[in-house]
């Protein structure tokens, strides 16, 4: 199989070619630097969703209120699945709609694939109950308006967002001789309640989003990095938490561990929530972290094992640019091995999905059949189950079952939309003349367009980008 | 590689096909079942196994410390002097009382930073070192054993993709239910005909034929023939994690049953990084235990008479701050405790060189302090329960553990 320059550019780094996209691409490498000059305008899809302060802010209440109903009798367990069903899962639901329409009919499907991108490096989990309603507002809030720019400002609106605060515990995490836990102790001396840090998120930030694993940190840093976050949490708690605005960022200055602290051979002098933004901001200067990302980009555009010139180069440009993602981009545009002519890059459950409905020029279904289709396929959306996101490599996704999945809803796709394009038709548009002969044939052969169809769905161009 | 004769028998009637299917061939290549479960998390093996006899345990626990047996609602189930089990572990007290589980405590990987990820990546690479190695050390052991008859897989995945622990040069199978029709034979032999130039592609295809059939073929699990058709309640993934995760296990086990099926299968389950919050026998955690406890439960009924040729070996990536830290919940750790149970071991007992829990006796001042090798447990199972040879299972199935010396007496002679 070999694939036009513009066909890559609509494959590889869009989202699969809508009916008529190949012929509008002209130069490829341009129409790709175009999308992600800036942030571009707001979708219209996302003006109907609620702020992560209002979705979670009103599940915080709600949660305490039934809390104190449960002293009252009542069944808590009950009362909870009860809540997200009724309060949280329309919020879920409206935002992975709201998604996938954007992905479906965008005519930037370059700079919506970096959405995906950094939303797949800052993972939150959907199966933690009270980030279920806000992860599709983390993607939106924090990471959309960010990803054209530079790296250190998409990385403080992420760490400062509270689906990142509440995914990685850090709510919670309070310095032992921070004000609040001063207080506690005499009033409430208690040895079975311990005040103290939690480690989470601090970790995650030097493993997953910032250094990597590599990236020479030690359990000392962990640790001193953790106590410097300490304070980064939600406002509008009870007694002593109840400043701040309800379900937003809040900086409990009460919660903060005072003094300096040192992280990677460098000095912290108290400052407060001060302390955080200057580690994040070396963090996100550091080679390590450079490194980190370039090889994160150039295994998800070159290839599952990119080669390490490509990466090098890619890393050069972010260290020489300050981290500004323009430029890093256009140093992975440069690089030849990103248009490898042979698609190697699987698709992953998503951008399968969302390649189909392109290609068939469809509208989504609503939010509920959506998420299950997605959920079927093995990638329930926002729901990777682990802040390192979904791993970027074929081998995590190439299972049998995960195939036959795939054979079973794009049958049941083409049965239902056989009526509204010809097989043939899709193929050209989708492909032009790189659709491959022994696809041709199975779609020529086949005994019925929704056979086709599903032939076409199924087919290693297909499946590929 | 594609089986041409299978899709071959996808042209004669369905009737032919039963036929083709039944198992017609002598045994496979083993008799034993051999069940490896990965908690994905990091499970705090000091909440699952307390060590209620250790003086120091409830002062340094504080909150999450659970009571010696006996001693009231947050009580531990008893196994021995000095541990017990976590209360909502009663199926597996069950099996320990019947000499079915085995516990191994203070038990680690070579791995001895602090993420999961990596963590995860060193107990299923087989190494020493979490990159490096793009196979499992499980795969790596079939390779060892000798081939079914009818070349079906012997290993099979449970879940829609393959984990790492179980990628590399053996196929493999994968299962998970499903909740769309089926795809009709047809349809697949025009898909294997437009894959015969991709051998990756049809490579899965093919053996995710070969389950569906070993599915199809198992009327107890009854899924239908034929598309179009909707699938009955037992074959839809259930909503709830826990119900799922019984439902793969109760599937499985049928899997496993069969004469000519799998010999060697994988499940995970998620949820065990308790960071807060984590409680004692109510809390976090307990849930989750719940459920793994269940869903053990219903893989040894799946499982039948085959039960008395199974080792299942629960582990996890590493274990938990023995101290609690401020929300609640234990940070990333070091050792914990890994679970041997089935018919086939030799349970009823908990080994353990414990380290304690005094500041001075902790690694680095703060974790469980591992006194055995992870590999040492999986070298005893594979070595008894699978008759690997140990020179093979430290040069090729755990690449530089032969210093490593496996456990005996896990499996029952």
């Amino acid at each position: 199989m070999v694939n036009s320059k513009p066909l890559i550019a609509a494959q590889r780094f869009g989202l699969g070619a809508r009916p008529g996209e190949l012929s509008t691409i002209g130069d490829p490498r341009a129409w790709l630097e175009t999308q992600v000059r800036g942030p571009g305008p707001t979708p219209p899809e996302l003006a109907s969703l609620s702020d992560s302060a209002t979705i979670l802010g009103g599940f915080l209440a709600a949660r305490r209120e039934r809390r104190e109903e449960k002293k009252e009798g009542g069944d808590p367990v009950k009362q909870t699945v009860d809540l997200i069903r009724k309060q949280i899962v329309p919020h879920y639901l409206a935002q992975v709609e709201a998604r996938t329409r954007i992905a479906v009919n965008t005519s930037a499907p370059f700079h919506e694939r970096l959405v995906y991108f950094w939303t797949n490096h800052f993972a939150v989990s959907v199966d933690k109950p009270v980030v279920t309603g806000i992860a599709g507002a983390l993607e939106n809030e924090a990471i959309r308006p960010h990803v054209t720019g530079r790296f250190v400002d998409l990385l403080l609106a992420v760490e400062q967002h509270p689906a990142m605060i509440m995914y990685l515990d850090n709510e919670l995490s309070v310095g032992p001789n921070s004000r609040l836990a001063l207080m506690a102790a005499r009033r409430r001396p208690d040895p079975k309640r311990k005040i103290d840090i939690n480690e989470n998120l601090g970790r995650e930030i030097l493993e997953l989003h910032t250094l990597g694993v590599d990236g020479g940190y030690t359990q000392a840093d962990v640790t001193s990095f953790a106590r410097v976050l300490t304070g980064w949490s939600i406002g509008g708690g009870q007694g002593l938490l109840a400043a701040g605005k309800p379900g937003a960022f809040h900086f409990r200055e009460n919660a903060h561990e005072p003094g300096s602290q040192r992280i990677l051979g460098r000095t912290y002098r108290e400052s407060g929530q001060e302390q955080g933004e200057a580690v994040l901001r070396d963090l996100a200067q550091h080679s390590a972290t450079a490194h980190h990302l370039a090889t994160k980009l150039a295994r998800h555009f070159i290839a599952d094992d990119p080669p390490a010139a490509s990466v090098d180069r890619i890393a050069r440009a972010y260290r020489s640019s300050d981290g500004d993602l323009k430029t890093v981009y256009a140093a992975l545009l440069a690089e030849d091995a990103a248009w490898n002519p042979a698609p190697v890059k699987y698709k992953t459950p998503f951008e399968f999905v969302v390649s189909v409905l392109r290609a068939m020029a469809i509208e989504p279904p609503e939010g509920k059949k959506l998420a299950g289709s997605f959920e079927v396929l093995g990638q329930r959306t926002y729901s990777p189950g682990s802040p390192a996101g979904w791993p970027d490599t074929a081998r995590d996704w190439d299972g049998a079952d995960a195939l036959m999945k795939r054979v079973e809803w794009s049958l049941a796709v083409a049965e239902r939309a056989a009526s509204v394009r010809d097989a043939r038709t899709v193929a050209n548009d989708a492909f032009g003349d790189a659709v491959s002969p022994a696809t041709a044939r199975a779609i020529g052969r086949a005994e019925s367009n929704a056979q086709a169809l599903a032939l076409l769905f199924m087919s290693p161009e297909f499946q590929r980008r | 590689m594609l089986n041409r004769r299978h899709f071959l028998a996808g042209a004669v009637t369905t009737a032919a096909l039963t036929v083709w299917k039944r198992p017609a061939f002598a045994a496979a290549s083993t008799d034993s079942r051999l069940v490896v479960v990965i908690l994905r998390g990091a499970l705090d093996g000091l909440a699952a196994v307390p060590p209620v006899g250790d003086p120091d345990y409830a002062n340094v626990r504080g909150a999450l410390a659970l009571g010696a047996a006996g001693s009231g609602e947050n009580a531990a189930l008893p196994l021995d002097r000095m541990f017990g089990l976590h209360p909502s572990l009663t199926g597996l007290h069950d099996s320990f009382k019947s000499g079915e589980l085995l516990v191994v405590h203070a038990v680690a990987s070579p791995y001895r930073e602090r993420s999961h990820f990596d963590g995860q990546n060193v107990i299923e690479n087989g190494g020493t070192a979490p990159s490096g190695s793009a196979d499992g050390w499980l795969n790596r052991a079939l390779l060892k054993l000798p081939p079914n008859p009818g070349r079906r897989e012997l290993g099979l995945a449970l879940g829609q993709n393959v984990p790492l622990i179980l990628r590399g040069r053996a196929e493999v199978a994968s299962w998970a239910p499903s909740i769309l029709p089926n795809a009709g034979r047809d349809f697949l032999d025009r898909l294997a005909d437009l894959y015969s130039d991709d051998p990756a592609l049809s490579a899965r295809l093919s053996e995710a034929v070969n389950v569906s059939d070993m599915v199809e073929a198992d009327t107890s699990m009854d899924a239908p023939a034929s598309a179009q058709q909707p699938k009955n309640d037992a074959m839809r993934p259930a909503r709830d994690g826990f119900a799922r995760l019984r439902q793969i296990t109760a599937n499985a086990g049928k899997l496993l049953a069969a004469d000519n099926g799998p010999r060697v299968a994988v499940f995970d389950a998620t949820g065990w990084d308790t960071h807060a919050n984590e409680g004692s026998s109510q809390g976090a955690l307990s849930p989750r235990l719940r459920g793994l406890d269940e869903a053990l439960k219903s893989l040894r009924t799946a499982l039948g008479p085959v039960w008395r040729q199974t080792a299942v070996v629960v582990m996890t990536e590493f274990g938990r701050t023995v101290q609690i830290n401020g929300s609640r919940g234990t940070d990333h750790g070091t050792a914990t405790c890994a679970l041997v149970l089935g018919g086939a071991v030799n349970g009823g007992r908990v080994i353990a060189d414990w380290p304690g829990l005094r500041t001075a006796d902790l690694y680095q001042g703060r974790d469980l302090k591992p006194t055995h090798d992870l590999r040492a447990v999986l070298k005893g199972v594979l070595h008894e329960h699978l008759a690997i040879d140990p020179a093979s299972l430290g040069r090729d199935v755990f690449p530089g553990s032969s210093s490593v010396a496996p456990l005996t007496g896990l499996i029952r002679t």
